[in-house]
This record gives structure tokens, C-alpha cells and sequence, in this order.
């Protein structure tokens, strides 16, 4: 691993060993990058069908419309690509979020976005009748903006303490999934559909959807990495932020602002995949250290791994069929997190 | 937490025993009580036979005709117990939860047992169309497993709260995708039974469902409130609380073990009723007391986990719920899930609407 965490290098470092961990942080981003774009590759290259590498490159280069290049340009590219600025859009939240609650257990379900998305949704398919994925697209978004407002509001603009922020999303959700429950459980016809939307697939991506995401997305990941230093003395605590002139107020709004745009656009798109956020964060913690500066970029490119990997590996394991993304996530992201935890001290936040 | 002045009271007999008297910590209880059993009374008296209160009250004295006695006993007052002690059930356990992994929102359902309930009980419902009882069955085993492998995967030279709290959120994200992956696979009669079990329901709970429950918590919760003040002190750091004669990791296990189990009898017979664990605790602490008590000011959140206090607030949202459920929506038309959520969430975000004050959370 790279992270060097024997009690004699965080006793008394001395000048050389920052430099050090310093190149050693940058070339294990880059790294991550290269992780990250071989995975991308594969992501285009493996699925039911298996198509050779030579013609992988024929449909993404020279599209003449062939079966496979129809796969490759119309199924495969844009849902990859969807992968990455998801990913990355869900770790960039989720990253922010702990760092904004200053809360372990802070994801988009704990501010209540993913109820919100998830109610407008379901009020979506039982209401108003919609039944396509683009449909949904606005209605979660809109239930995502929404109740992060209501949530800020709620938890007291002023005082909007880390805990208060919690408990407010956390409140709201609860009254959220009470209404979801009672939807689901008065309409069959909704429930039917809600179950497969809220499992998190990426297999409706289409570029028309990426490109009605992407625009949220791109604003809200540099708002995220912008607010790396802000972040960074919200650690210290309200008290020491203040007498290091970081403007509370202003980077708790800005944050907010940024995890809607992430977190609405996200599940948006292929409906609430929860734990992406909640884990990278966390091992990438146990990476870098507690600065902003380096986990911000690192969750960035660490969480489409993560996503893209679980959604290849959801396609082999059920040829032909497919095994939803989210489920993958959950399932070999679990026991990976619980292995961390175990073997070294978590930072704390 | 709210460090002012509070007025307790210490009686001393003179056969040399005393006792520490919380003054408005008792007070609040009482009320609490009060609330509970008002709410059961009225309970009991709406379903499709209305009764009023002093019916109702005759009835259970043994004073009602044979109509009324059949429809108390046999069909009302064992649902309306299996109400109680669920919500009690939940409401302390979420409270030691809370205590233990220092973090609001550690609850049950965030920690992967209701999950792991879940996800025995769909597999009972989803591949073996298993009726009431294995579906009760299902839950336990799924609960129980779920606490054990928790409790192996966190043990690390003892019981980290931190630690705890992050392999109970990993545990939990498998445990859920696996729920979901069970109702996708599920036809659409069992997807919707799933479901409405999974909202968590009092419908139709007798007897059968009431004794083992009553068992569980007969025993249980007095071990709980036995250990209230060393887990107070245990919020104060460990190095504190054993300068004060506290074994914390012995504490911790002790608590946590008999929470796993309160929350699986509890999840068996109603179903994982979701934000009780979560928001009683909140909602005892924050019980604001009338003015006269001097020493807690109005308002004032009480320190540290009133565990009894959270099992009371428990009761009260868990009946409240199944009433309120009954008179909106007619008779067993919505599960108390549903409801529970929303009356708790509600009253939470009225609480903290109203809570001007900065730090007072």
C-alpha cells in the first residue's frame, strides 16, 4: 500500500519524508489513472457478446454500422461513459459529504437525496404515468434539489451544525420513505417498476441521457475539488476554521450546492446506487491521510473504478444475462471496506 | 451534551440504601407512560367495532359482554402488547446502538440488522413461500447471523465504537443490495409481500407473536437498564469512565449483545419497523419539561442515553403510529411502517425547527 503509517513517520517527520509521501501520492493518482483507464476499456470490450479488441476499435474509431459496431457506439460506449462521470460524481459527494458532516456514515441516502429522488420518482410512475428512463430523469432530480434545500433550510441555515445537518436529512428521509412505502404498497403496477429502477443498473445509458447529465455533473465536481481547502479547516472544527478566515457559511452552502448536483444527477441516471460514495471515501482516507487536497482527486478517479469494475464484472458473472451494478458495488465493495477497517486505524473525521 | 445544573435527588433509608432520584427525568417518564397507555386504550377501542375508552377500560377489568370480551382479548390487546414491546424493544436498543457507536444516527437499520432480518425473511418468503411462522424464523436467524458476523468482523482487541460503526455500515450495504437482488427476483405477489413486511406491520399479531417477545424482553431490558449509568459514563471516553470503576469493552458487549437480540425478537414478530431505533432515543432526549422543575431549564436535552426514557418514547411512536394508521387510512389498510416513519421524522424535524438555539443538539 502506499500509505506510510508507522508510528515513527508520524511521530517526528523529518523534512525529506513529506516530499517523499508527497511523490509517493502522485504517482499512486497516476496510477489510479491508468487503473481506471484500463478498466474503461474493458468495460467497452467485455458483455454478452464477445467481441474482439480489433473490432472494439473499429466501432468506437471507424463506425460503419456494423452489428458489433452498433454494440460497441449505441450499448457499450455510452454506458461506460456514463460509468465514469457517475463514478466519479458519486465519490466527489460522497468525499464532501463526510468531510461537511463530518459524519463516517454520511452518503446521499443520509441528506436525504436519494428519498427524495427516489419519491419523486415513484410519484412519477404512479401519478403521472411516466414509464421511460428519461422521464424519471427530471422528477429524481428535482426531488433531489428539493429536499437538499429543505434539508439545509431544516437544519437551521445559521446553525447548520454537522449534526443537525444528519439528523435533518435523516428525519426527512424517514417521512419520505413512509410515503415511498405507501405508494409501492398501494400500487402493484409502481412497485413493479420501482424495484428494478432502485437496485442502480447502468444499463439504460444512452448518450442523449449522458449528455443531459454531464453539464450538472462537470459544475458540481470543480465546485467539489474548489472546496478542498474550506474543507480542509472545516476538519479543524468550527471554532479553529473561523480563526483560520475559513468562511463557514458560505463553503457549508457551496457544499450542498455541490453534492445535489452530484447526487441528483447520479441517481438521476441510474436510479440510487448508495454505497459507491459512502466506501471510497474511507479507503482512499486510508491512502492519503485526512487532506482534502489529495482525497478529493483520488475518490474522483478510485470511485468509476470501483463502478466500472462492478458493472463488467455484474456482466460476466450472469452471461448472458447482467447482474445490476449497485448489487456488484454492495457485494465486492462490502467485504473489501470491512478487510480495510480491520486492518488499519480509520482516519477519523 | 447539556452540562447545566439538574436538580437530583438522593433518597437514603436508613437501612443504609440510596437511591438517585432524576427528577425530571422521572417526571418525563410518567408522562411518557401515561402517553403510552392512553395510546393503547384508544388503540384498542378503533378497529371496525368502535369502543370508547371507559368501554374499552370496563372490558379489560373483565366488566364487557361476551362480544366485546372476544374482540379485547383475543384480537386487540395481543396486538396492541406486540406494539408496546416492539417499540420498546427498538426504542432501547437504539439508544444503546447510539451510545455505543457514539454516532446519531447508529441505529439497527443503519448498521445492517434490520438488513440482515431482511434478507431471512425474503429468502423465507422469495424461494420457499414460507408461511408466518418461518418468515419469524427466517428473520431471527438472518438478525442474529448478521450481529454475530458484526460483532467477529469489529472485534479487534476489543469493541472500537468507530470500528463497530464501519463494518456495520459494510456489512449493511451487502445485506441490502442482497434484499434488492431478492426483489427483482421475486414475482410481483411475493415482491409486494416482501415489501409490505418489510414496512413492518401490526396486523393481525396474536398471542403466538406476543409470548416469545415478552420473553425476550422480560429478560433482556432489565440487563439494559442495569448498565444505563456505566454506559453514561462510558460517553465520556473509557479512560474516565474505568478511572470510575467501569469495564468498558465488558459493558459494550454485554449491551450490544443483548440489543442484537432485543432487535431480532422484536423484527420477528413485527417486521424491521424502520426509524423507531433511530429517532426514540433522539426524541427522549429532547423531551422539553415544563418550567416548574427547577434545574432543567425548558428545554433543556437531557445528558447522556436515558434508556428507559428511549424505550418509553419507543412504545408511545410505535401505538401512536398503528392508531393514527388505523384512523387515516381505515383498518389494516396501511402497515404502521409507513407511519412510523413519518410521525417520527415529523416530530424530529419539528424539533429541530424550533430548536433555535445554536448547540443544542
Amino acid at each position: 500500500m502506499l500509505v506510510d503509517s508507522s508510528p515513527e513517520a508520524t511521530a517526528a517527520p523529518a523534512p525529506v519524508i513529506p516530499r517523499r509521501r508527497h511523490l509517493l501520492r502522485s504517482a499512486g493518482l497516476l496510477a489510479s489513472f491508468a487503473v481506471l483507464a484500463v478498466i474503461a476499456v474493458l468495460g467497452i470490450a467485455v458483455g454478452a457478446k464477445q467481441i474482439p479488441l480489433d473490432q472494439v476499435w473499429h466501432g468506437v474509431f471507424h463506425y460503419s454500422g456494423t452489428d458489433t459496431d452498433v454494440i460497441i457506439r449505441d450499448v457499450r460506449f455510452p454506458r461506460t461513459l456514463l460509468g465514469l462521470i457517475i463514478g466519479a460524481a458519486l465519490g466527489l459527494a460522497g468525499t464532501v459529504m463526510q468531510a461537511l458532516t463530518r459524519n463516517p456514515l454520511a452518503d446521499p441516502g443520509v441528506l436525504g437525496i436519494n428519498a427524495g429522488a427516489s419519491a419523486a420518482v415513484v410519484s412519477a410512475i404512479s401519478f403521472f404515468g411516466v414509464t421511460s428512463l428519461t422521464g424519471y430523469v427530471w422528477f429524481a432530480f428535482a426531488g433531489a434539489a428539493l429536499v437538499s434545500v429543505a434539508v439545509y433550510v431544516l437544519g437551521g441555515t445559521r446553525s447548520a451544525t454537522p449534526v443537525r445537518l444528519a439528523l435533518a436529512g435523516t428525519a426527512l428521509t424517514a417521512v419520505l420513505v413512509g410515503y415511498i412505502n405507501a405508494v409501492n404498497l398501494m400500487d402493484t403496477a409502481a412497485l413493479d417498476k420501482m424495484r428494478f429502477w432502485t437496485v442502480g443498473s447502468l444499463a439504460s445509458a444512452t448518450l442523449p441521457t449522458v449528455g443531459q447529465i454531464a453539464p450538472f455533473l462537470a459544475v458540481g465536481s470543480v465546485l467539489a475539488l474548489l472546496l478542498a481547502r474550506p474543507l480542509n479547516a472545516l476538519a479543524l472544527g468550527d471554532d479553529q476554521a473561523r480563526a483560520l478566515g475559513a468562511r463557514l457559511t458560505r463553503t457549508r452552502v457551496l457544499a450542498m450546492l455541490a453534492v445535489t448536483l452530484l447526487c441528483g444527477g447520479a441517481t438521476a441516471a441510474c436510479g440510487p446506487i448508495v454505497y459507491v460514495g459512502l466506501m471510497v471515501p474511507h479507503v482512499v482516507r486510508a491512502i492519503t491521510g485526512p487532506d482534502m487536497r489529495w482525497i478529493l482527486p483520488y475518490s474522483a478517479v478510485l470511485s468509476p473504478v470501483l463502478l466500472l469494475g462492478a458493472d463488467v464484472l455484474g456482466r460476466v458473472v450472469a452471461r448472458p444475462g447482467e447482474l445490476q451494478v449497485g448489487i456488484v458495488t454492495a457485494v465486492v465493495g462490502g467485504p473489501v471496506f470491512i478487510y480495510l477497517v480491520r486492518r488499519r486505524r480509520m482516519a477519523q473525521l | 451534551m447539556a452540562g447545566r445544573a439538574r436538580r437530583v435527588t438522593v433518597v437514603r433509608t436508613r437501612g443504609g440504601l440510596s437511591v438517585r432520584l432524576d427528577v425530571p427525568a422521572v417526571v418525563a417518564g410518567l408522562v411518557l407512560l401515561a402517553v403510552a397507555l392512553a395510546a393503547a386504550v384508544a388503540l384498542i377501542g378503533s378497529g371496525d367495532y368502535p369502543m370508547s375508552p371507559a368501554e374499552v377500560i370496563a372490558t379489560l377489568t373483565g366488566g364487557g359482554d361476551a362480544g366485546q370480551e372476544f374482540i379485547v382479548q383475543d384480537l386487540r390487546l395481543p396486538r396492541v402488547l406486540v406494539g408496546l414491546l416492539v417499540g420498546a424493544a427498538f426504542g432501547i436498543a437504539g439508544a444503546v446502538f447510539q451510545t455505543v457507536s457514539r454516532n446519531p444516527l447508529g441505529s439497527p437499520d443503519v448498521l445492517g440488522f434490520a438488513q440482515g432480518s431482511s434478507v431471512g425473511a425474503l429468502v423465507a418468503i422469495v424461494y420457499f413461500q414460507a408461511g408466518t411462522f418461518a418468515v419469524a424464523a427466517g428473520a431471527v436467524a438472518g438478525g442474529v447471523i448478521t450481529g454475530v458476523a458484526i460483532f467477529l468482523l469489529a472485534w479487534k482487541r476489543g469493541i472500537h465504537g468507530y470500528r463497530f460503526v464501519l463494518v456495520g455500515i459494510g456489512a449493511s450495504a451487502m445485506l441490502y443490495a442482497m434484499v434488492l437482488y431478492l426483489l427483482t427476483k421475486a414475482n410481483i405477489v411475493d415482491a409486494t409481500r416482501a415489501t409490505t413486511w418489510m414496512t413492518g406491520s401490526l396486523a393481525g399479531r396474536d398471542w403466538d407473536q406476543l409470548w416469545p417477545l415478552a420473553a425476550v424482553c422480560v429478560v433482556l431490558v432489565p440487563v439494559l437498564l442495569f448498565h444505563g449509568r456505566p454506559l453514561r459514563m462510558l460517553e465520556m471516553g473509557d479512560d474516565a469512565a474505568s478511572a470510575l470503576g467501569v469495564r468498558g469493552e465488558r459493558v459494550r458487549v454485554v449491551v450490544l449483545l443483548a440489543a442484537v437480540v432485543l432487535v431480532a425478537a422484536a423484527t420477528a414478530a413485527a417486521g424491521p419497523i424502520s426509524f423507531v431505533a433511530l429517532t426514540a432515543p433522539q426524541l427522549a432526549r429532547r423531551l422539553s419539561l415544563p418550567r416548574f422543575l427547577k434545574g432543567a431549564g425548558r428545554g433543556t436535552p437531557l445528558p447522556g442515553p436515558h434508556l428507559l426514557l428511549s424505550a418509553l418514547m419507543g412504545a408511545v411512536l410505535l401505538v401512536a403510529a398503528d392508531w393514527a394508521a388505523q384512523r387515516l387510512f381505515g383498518a389494516d389498510q396501511l402497515p404502521v411502517g409507513v407511519l412510523t416513519g413519518v410521525l417520527g421524522g415529523g416530530y424530529l424535524l419539528w424539533l429541530l425547527a424550533t430548536e433555535r438555539k445554536a448547540g443544542r443538539i
